[in-house]
């Protein structure tokens, strides 16, 4: 995959290097409308709790990074999946992006690319067989009785799996790309 | 007064590894008169797979949603990921017609129908906004005045603030006041409203143990004799990473970690045991001895 660390350009950028189609896609998405309204203050990137500890990953630059169209420096970044979703860039942006959700829409294109971590996959397959994100073993289910805690309820796998199917959601986690690079 | 009955949505992690919760909200809920309906045949919220896919979020959460509907019932959960990807989706929902549209056409093929009927609150903003916080302190037997506690309210209780709405995510109080209620003292600390990184424990363990240790050190620097949580996740965090977390940066913090049904229950006079306290990996021995 030639992944990077960070999504940091290490050499001058070249208009051939753009793809101009890259923020408009971003933009369809919902929660990446306002992609093109950054002007690079960097309020994200300053309350950024992840950005404190490691300068690979870095919101503001992921948001340049894609409004330029450098693709495969946001796609192809591991950083990109350092984002744990806390919000705070969001509710800090004076702009009114949804910076946590452009990050979320640009790992869903890179998902749909065949770039998926392997928890996911995890996560997803265990959705797909029980309808939780987590497997419960038989133990913790006796257990519950003991504890006088209600039998947990058995979920319709078959609706889920119907309406995840929909989506092509069981194709991306296991890693099939769904959309050509 | 606004009927205390409630879908109960337990969510994956909290019957998965952290029952402790579930056992103290249950039995906090049947003494203070709160109704929680089982909800059966719930599936993922849709949380943990939205960095992977935003529509599959969607029509899990929707699902989930359609259920209460059908149960007439608003939702409670223990949950803050739940809680705010019920709600943040609920609303959506309820406001995006065209989405709404898409996605009725995806639940007919499983005989279901979003039709926006009902509101989804975490167990917490129940406790405060419909039950009220004066309330709780007149169940109060066994006021804790001899504790100081800090709070770790999760990223998720209080972000991102259009869909939650309820608490200012960088100066919150709900949390605050339902602490006090109990008669602890409220201890402020450095960072209070940071993530403890548990989303991305599974993609670089670093980021999270050290973003959970960094509020370890700050809460201890102001002397809290156990941290607060409404969140199973930031639980495992606080709780069960926190030996690896002592010996990754060399410290000892010994912070026992308390669901908030728990510190309510004890304050209700309810045991540690009936409570599960005594099930948690950082003890919470001394903690107790304080409040004999």
């Amino acid at each position: 995959m030639g992944a990077e660390q960070s999504a940091e350009l290490k050499e001058t950028i070249r208009s051939s290097h753009l793809d101009r189609n890259f923020p408009k896609e971003v933009m369809k998405h919902h929660g990446g409308e306002k992609l093109f309204l950054c002007y690079q203050c960097g309020s994200c990137a300053g309350g950024c709790p992840v950005g404190r500890l490691t300068t690979d990953y870095n919101p503001r630059q992921i948001v340049r990074l894609a409004s330029l169209g450098l693709k495969d420096n946001v796609l192809k970044s591991n950083s990109l999946w350092f984002c744990t979703a806390c919000f705070t860039c969001t509710d800090r942006c004076p702009q009114g992006l949804e910076v946590a959700s452009i990050i979320r829409v640009i790992r869903n294109m890179a998902a749909e690319q065949g770039i998926v971590p392997q928890v996911f996959k995890e996560l997803g397959s265990s959705i797909l067989e029980t309808g939780l994100a987590y497997k419960i073993p038989e133990l913790r289910l006796k257990k519950r009785e003991e504890q006088k805690l209600p039998p947990m309820p058995t979920t319709d796998t078959k609706a889920v799996d119907k309406l995840l199917e929909a989506t092509g959601f069981p194709k991306l986690i296991k890693g099939q790309p769904v959309k050509e690079a | 007064m606004v009927e205390l009955r409630y879908a109960f949505f337990l969510g994956c992690t909290i019957p998965y590894r952290v029952t402790s919760y579930e056992v103290s909200a249950r039995k906090v809920a049947a003494k203070l008169g709160i109704e929680l309906v089982e909800m059966n045949d719930f599936n993922c919220c849709g949380l943990p797979i939205d960095p992977v896919s935003h529509e599959a979020m969607l029509v899990l959460a929707a699902r989930n949603l359609c259920l209460a509907e059908q149960q007439n019932l608003n939702i409670t959960t223990l949950c803050t990921g739940c809680a705010i990807t019920l709600r943040k989706v609920n609303r959506m929902l309820k406001e995006n017609k065209e989405l709404r549209e898409i996605i009725n056409r995806r639940l007919k093929e499983v005989g279901m129908e979003f039709k926006g009927t009902i509101e989804v609150k975490h167990f917490a903003h129940v406790l405060a906004e419909d039950y009220g916080t004066e309330n709780i302190k007149q169940h109060v037997k066994k006021p804790l005045a001899q504790l100081q506690v800090s709070e770790h309210a999760g990223c998720h209780f209080l972000r991102p603030m259009e869909y939650t709405g309820f608490d200012h995510p960088e100066d919150p109080t709900l949390l605050k006041g339902l602490i006090e209620a109990t008669g602890a003292k409220y201890l402020d600390y450095m960072d209070k409203t940071n993530c403890c990184g548990f989303t991305v424990i599974a993609i670089d363990d670093k980021i999270s143990l050290s973003l959970t240790g960094s509020k370890l050190g700050n809460m201890q620097d102001v002397g809290a004799e156990a941290v607060v949580t409404v969140c199973p996740s930031c639980f495992l965090m606080f709780d069960v990473q926190q030996p690896r977390i002592e010996r990754a940066f060399g410290k000892t913090f010994s912070i026992p970690v308390v669901h908030y049904t728990q510190l309510l229950g004890l304050a209700m006079g309810m045991s540690a045991h009936e409570l599960e306290l005594d099930t948690h990996r950082v003890a919470a021995t001394s903690l107790l001895s304080k409040i004999g």
